[in-house]
C-alpha cells in the first residue's frame, strides 16, 4: 500500500523519533523545532475555525472545522451538508464569531471555500509541492464532537502519516468522487466535526486537511485520512478563479444507464430472484472479447468483490466510476480466471 | 527534506551531550545516548506510575481502575466504577498482590470515589499535580485496566497528548458532570475509568473517566476525558470525611446576552447570591477568581466546587463593579443523592427514603470494623477518623485547657473606642460603646444572638472557648466537614486557595463551623442561630513573631466579625487576662501557665 520510496527511510526515522519524542516532547522540541509542540499547536490553532451550519438531526452534525488560508478571511473546508444552510458562521480561536458566505465549491475534490469579513487574520499557506514522507509526525487540530465552543480551542491529536494512497472509500453505497492520493493517519482523527481540520507537522506547516468520515471500500473500516495540501491548493485556486467544474463527475451518483453490453457482454436473461450471472455471448472486438471472456463463463466477482447474482453484477458495474478498472473473475471449467477489461467507459456509450 | 529532518535529530541530540564519544557513532546506526537516556527516563516514570495504579474488581459487575495518592492507601477512582461494588472491593496492584479495600467517600455528581486499600502503610503512590498548569500538547499517559485485561494486575499504559483543557461535558441527568476536564488522545477505553492520567513527571493530572463514543462502538476514538487534579483536590477533604458529597449551585443561571456578555438569566430569591445582592441581568465577570466569558466557563468553574464553599463573585451592573462572597448551595437534596447511590430514581426534595442502616452484604473481616452506615454519609467511620485527627491537632496545639476561669479580652475597635469581652463557662459579656450585652452560656444559644446586629458573636466566642479548652466532646454532635479555603477571597492568586480542615457542631440550638489554621489554632467560626438566617462570621488574625507582651501565644490580635453584608466590628485585642473561678486573678495580664507551649497561630 505504501507507494513511495521514502517508506524505508521513514521507518528508520519513526524508530528514532519514537524513542526521542514519544515521551519527552519538550526535549525533542528544543532540539528539532524552534517552537515547543505546545507553542506549535497553539499557533496553528489560531488558523483553525469552528464552522456552524445546517444539521443537528439524527446522524448529521451541524458543525465542522475549517482552515483560514488568507489574511482576508478565506476559509477552506470540506463540502458537506453542514454548508447547506442559509446562515453559516465561523468562530475563530479567540471566540470572535463571523457570518460566512460561500465563495464556491470544487465537487471533484469535495472542497468548499467560505469567506468571512475580517482582516489581518493568521492563515495557513497553501502551496503546490511534494507530499510529506510517510512517517512524518503530525498533529491534527479539529473541532471533533463539537467539544470546543466559543473561545475554546479546537482539539489536538498526535500521530504519524502511515501511508499515501489513492482514496478508495464510500459513503453509504456511493463511491466518493475524490480520485487523488490521501494521507492515511495512524490516529483516530476522522470523527464527527473533524472534517476541515488541520493536519500540521511539528513545525506547524500545513500537511493536509481532514476529510469526511468514510469507510474504506475494500474493508469497510472507518478511515483516518487527510487531503494533501497540494490538492487543497489546486482546489482552492480553481474555486477562487471560478474554473472548478460545477457538476459532480461521473461516479458520484449511481448511473443506471450503464449496461454490461457496453463492455460487449451479453448475460443470461434475468428471470429469477438470483439468476446466476452466466455470460451468454460476447460481442466480437469488444473489451470483453479482448479480455478473453467466453460464453458460459460464470462471473463471480467484480474488482475482487463477489457478485452472487445477475442483479448484483449489474449493481457492481454501475458503482464503478468512468475510468475505473473493470476486473472480472469468472469460473470456467472449474477454475477461476481473472479478466481485465480495461477502464470502464462513460455511461451509455457502446464500444 | 527527510534527510535533513533525520540529520537534525541526530546532530542536535549530539549537541546536548557533546562529551560522549559514542554519540559520534549515531550516524552509523547506534542510538545516541541522549535518546537512550530519555527512553530510560520514560521507562522509570511509567514504572513508578504503574506501581500506583490500581485494578479494581467489582465481582460480576465488572470493575475498572484507580490510582493511589497516599502511602496509607487512599486511592481515587470513579463513582461509576465502585457503584456496583458496594462498600468492600478487591484491588490488585502491580506488585501482583490483591488487597482488600473499603469505600470511603462518594461524589456522584463529579463521578469521583475515594477508596482505601488496607494492609499497608507504605503503598506506592503518585502525587497530585497542579492541573491548571497543564497545556494542550503536553505529553500524558494513562495507566489502567482497559477491558479488565489486568488479570495479573499489571496496568496497561496508553500514551498521548493533552488535546484540550477546560472542557465541559454535559452531565447524564444531574450526575456524572465533567466540568473543567482534560481531553486527551491517549487511548481511554472501557475499564480505564477511574485510573490516573499522568504527566511526563509521573504526577497525576487527572482521573480518566469518560470518552466520546460514536458510530465506531464503545472503543477509543482518540477522545478521552479526565477529571482534573485540581477539582479532585477541592473535594478530597470531603471525601476523606466519609461523606456523600454534593456539587455546588449558585442558585442562579446565566446566559449569553445578544452582545456576548454572560448575564444572570434566572435567580432564586432564597439563594445566598440574591441575599448578597446579585440580580437579574447582572453581568457575571468572574467566579472563584476565574474570568467568565462564556456560559461554559461559568459551568466549568462551578462544576469544580463543592456545595457549602464560599467563593468570590464579581459582577457588573450599569458600569459599576461589585465583588461579593457567595455561599454555594447543593445541587441535590441529601435524599436524592442517597437514591442515586442506591441506583433508585430521584424523588422530590426531602421525600426520599433513608439509606439502609446496615451494610447490604457480609463484609470481609478486614473491612467490617472500617464501615459505619449513617444517613448523608458514604462511610461514617472515616468521618470519626478525621474528626479525631483534627481534635488531636487542636489538643496538640494545646495548653488552652490550662486557661481556666474567665477570659478577659480587651482592646479597641477600628474607631478607636474601647471594648471588653468576658468569656466563661457561665456567661459571655461584651462591653461596647453602644452598651453591654450578656449571654447565658449554660442555656440555649439561639435565643439571644447578641450583641444585636452581630448574628451571635458572643455565642460563637463561647463555643470557641469551649472547643479550645475541652475539645469537640462538649460541643454536642461534632463531625468533620471537610476542607474549605482558609481565605475565600484569595481565589485566583497563585497556589490559592489554601485548604484547611473544618469541624461542624450542632449544640445548644445553634450550628457552628470551626475552620482550622496553622498549628492547631482555630482560624474562624461561622454560627447559625436559625437555618435560613445569615451566620455570624468570626475571623481571627494572629500576631506575627513580634507579638505584644500582653497577648499570650494562641490568642488573636484581631477578631473580625461580619454578619450578612455588613462588617459588625473589627476588635483589636490589646490585652488578655485570666480570672480563676474563685475570683483570684491568675496572673492578670501576664502569660498564663503553660502558654509558652501554645502554637504561634498566624494566618
Amino acid at each position: 500500500m505504501i507507494r513511495h520510496a521514502g517508506a524505508i527511510h521513514a521507518g528508520v526515522m519513526m524508530g528514532i523519533c519514537f524513542v526521542v519524542g514519544g515521551g519527552w516532547m519538550d526535549g525533542i522540541a528544543n532540539r528539532v523545532a524552534a517552537a515547543s509542540p505546545q507553542e506549535t499547536i497553539a499557533g496553528a490553532a489560531r488558523k483553525v475555525v469552528k464552522i456552524h451550519g445546517a444539521g443537528g438531526v439524527r446522524g448529521l452534525e451541524a458543525y465542522q472545522t475549517g482552515l483560514l488560508v488568507s489574511p482576508a478571511g478565506h476559509v477552506v473546508t470540506v463540502m458537506s451538508t453542514v454548508l447547506d444552510a442559509d446562515e453559516l458562521s465561523c468562530v475563530l480561536d479567540d471566540g470572535r464569531r463571523y457570518r460566512a458566505t460561500m465563495v464556491g465549491v470544487d465537487p471533484r475534490r469535495e472542497l468548499a471555500v467560505l469567506s468571512i469579513e475580517a482582516e489581518e487574520l493568521p492563515a495557513f499557506t497553501l502551496a503546490a509541492g511534494d507530499p510529506v514522507p510517510v512517517g512524518t509526525r503530525i498533529f491534527a487540530l479539529s473541532n471533533l464532537f463539537g467539544v470546543a465552543v466559543g473561545d475554546e480551542r479546537v482539539s489536538a491529536q498526535h500521530g504519524v502519516v502511515s501511508a499515501l494512497v489513492p482514496l478508495e472509500a464510500r459513503r453509504g453505497s456511493y463511491e466518493v468522487p475524490y480520485r487523488g492520493d490521501v494521507y492515511i493517519l495512524d490516529c483516530t482523527t476522522n470523527n464527527p466535526g473533524s472534517p476541515g481540520g488541520a493536519v500540521i507537522d511539528w513545525r506547524g506547516r500545513l500537511v493536509g486537511m481532514l476529510g469526511k468520515e468514510l469507510r474504506a471500500s475494500g474493508s469497510g473500516i472507518w478511515l483516518n485520512y487527510a487531503i494533501p495540501t497540494a490538492a487543497l491548493n489546486e482546489g482552492y485556486a480553481e474555486i477562487i478563479s471560478g474554473t472548478a467544474s460545477p457538476a459532480a463527475p461521473a461516479g458520484t451518483t449511481a448511473s443506471p444507464g450503464f449496461d454490461p453490453a457496453t463492455l460487449g457482454l451479453v448475460l443470461v436473461p434475468d428471470l429469477l430472484d438470483r439468476t446466476p450471472p452466466f455470460i451468454e455471448n460476447v460481442a466480437a472486438d469488444s473489451a470483453a472479447a479482448r479480455a478473453g471472456l467466453r460464453p458460459d463463463d460464470l462471473v463471480i466477482a467484480v474488482g475482487g468483490r463477489s457478485v452472487a447474482s445477475r442483479a448484483a453484477l449489474q449493481r457492481a458495474l454501475t458503482a464503478l466510476a468512468a475510468g475505473d478498472a473493470v476486473r472480472l473473475s469468472v469460473v470456467r471449467s472449474g477454475t477461476i480466471v481473472e479478466c481485465d477489461l480495461g477502464p470502464r467507459p462513460a455511461a451509455g456509450r457502446k464500444r | 527534506m527527510l534527510a535533513c529532518w533525520l540529520g537534525g535529530v541526530v546532530l542536535l541530540c549530539i549537541a546536548v551531550t557533546p562529551a560522549r564519544s559514542e554519540d559520534a557513532a549515531a550516524g552509523s546506526g547506534e542510538v545516541p545516548s541522549a535518546v537512550l537516556h530519555a527512553q530510560q527516563q520514560r521507562i522509570d516514570v511509567i514504572q513508578r506510575a504503574s506501581a500506583a495504579a490500581v485494578a479494581i474488581f467489582a465481582g460480576e459487575a465488572g470493575g475498572g481502575s484507580g490510582v493511589l495518592i497516599s502511602p496509607d492507601g487512599y486511592a481515587l477512582t470513579n463513582f461509576h466504577v465502585v457503584q456496583p461494588a458496594g462498600i468492600a472491593m478487591k484491588c490488585g496492584l502491580a506488585d501482583g498482590r490483591l488487597y482488600d479495600a473499603v469505600l470511603v467517600g462518594l461524589d456522584p455528581t463529579g463521578d469521583v470515589a475515594l477508596v482505601k486499600l488496607l494492609g499497608r502503610d507504605d503503598f506506592p503512590f503518585a502525587a497530585l499535580a497542579d492541573s491548571d498548569e497543564v497545556e494542550v500538547g503536553d505529553f500524558c499517559f494513562a495507566a489502567g485496566n482497559p477491558f479488565l485485561l489486568a488479570t495479573d494486575f499489571q496496568p496497561s499504559i496508553s500514551a498521548g497528548i493533552v488535546s484540550g483543557t477546560r472542557r465541559y461535558q454535559f452531565p447524564a441527568g444531574t450526575i456524572l458532570e465533567y466540568a473543567d476536564c482534560l481531553q486527551v488522545d491517549a487511548a481511554i477505553n472501557p475499564g480505564n475509568s477511574g485510573g490516573g492520567l499522568f504527566d511526563a513527571q509521573g504526577r497525576v493530572i487527572g482521573v480518566n473517566g469518560r470518552a466520546s463514543f460514536e458510530k465506531r462502538g464503545r472503543v477509543n476514538v482518540g477522545v478521552g476525558y479526565a477529571i482534573s487534579a485540581n477539582q479532585l483536590r477541592n473535594f478530597l477533604g470531603l471525601l476523606k470525611g466519609g461523606r456523600l458529597v454534593d456539587h455546588a449551585t449558585l442558585g442562579a443561571t446565566v446566559a449569553t446576552s445578544a452582545d456576548g456578555r454572560v448575564v444572570v438569566s434566572d435567580i432564586l430569591e432564597s439563594s445566598d447570591a440574591w441575599k448578597r445582592g446579585l440580580r437579574y441581568d447582572d453581568e457575571v465577570v468572574s467566579l472563584a477568581g476565574r474570568s467568565v466569558r462564556t456560559v461554559n466557563a461559568f459551568k466549568n468553574v462551578l462544576g469544580t466546587l463543592p456545595a457549602g464553599w464560599r467563593v468570590p463573585l464579581v459582577y457588573r451592573r450599569g458600569g459599576r463593579r461589585e465583588e461579593i462572597l457567595v455561599r454555594l448551595a447543593g445541587v441535590h437534596t441529601a435524599a436524592d443523592l442517597a437514591n442515586i447511590v442506591e441506583g433508585k430514581p430521584q424523588q422530590s426534595a426531602g421525600k426520599g427514603p433513608t439509606p439502609p442502616e446496615t451494610p447490604p452484604a457480609v463484609l470481609p473481616d478486614a473491612v467490617q470494623p472500617l464501615y459505619e452506615a449513617r444517613r448523608g454519609f458514604t462511610n461514617h467511620h472515616f468521618n470519626t477518623v478525621e474528626r479525631d485527627r483534627v481534635a488531636g491537632a487542636l489538643a496538640a496545639g494545646g495548653g488552652q485547657a490550662a486557661w481556666g476561669g474567665r477570659w478577659i479580652l480587651s482592646g479597641r475597635l477600628a474607631t478607636g473606642e474601647p471594648f471588653r469581652i468576658e468569656l466563661s463557662d457561665k456567661e459571655g459579656v461584651i462591653d461596647l460603646p453602644t452598651g453591654t450585652t450578656r449571654v447565658d452560656a449554660t442555656g440555649e444559644l439561639d435565643v439571644n444572638p447578641s450583641p444585636p446586629g452581630s448574628g451571635g458573636m458572643l455565642a460563637a466566642l463561647l463555643l470557641w472557648q469551649r472547643l479550645l479548652r475541652e475539645g469537640p466532646k462538649p460541643l454536642g454532635r461534632t463531625s468533620y466537614w471537610g476542607t474549605v479555603p482558609l481565605d475565600p477571597r484569595s481565589f485566583g492568586e497563585a497556589d490559592a486557595p489554601r485548604l484547611v480542615d473544618m469541624l461542624e457542631s450542632s449544640v445548644a440550638g445553634v450550628e457552628a463551623r470551626f475552620t482550622m489554621g496553622a498549628g492547631g489554632a482555630v482560624s474562624g467560626i461561622e454560627l447559625w442561630t436559625a437555618p435560613d438566617a445569615d451566620p455570624c462570621e468570626v475571623r481571627f488574625t494572629f500576631p506575627g513573631p513580634n507579638r505584644p507582651q500582653d497577648l499570650p501565644r494562641g490568642m488573636p490580635s484581631v477578631i473580625e466579625v461580619r454578619h450578612g453584608n455588613d462588617l459588625f466590628g473589627e476588635f483589636r485585642v490589646e490585652t488578655v487576662g485570666f480570672e480563676m473561678a474563685d475570683g483570684e486573678a491568675a496572673g492578670g495580664e501576664a502569660t498564663p501557665n503553660g502558654a509558652n507551649a501554645l502554637p504561634g497561630g498566624g494566618t
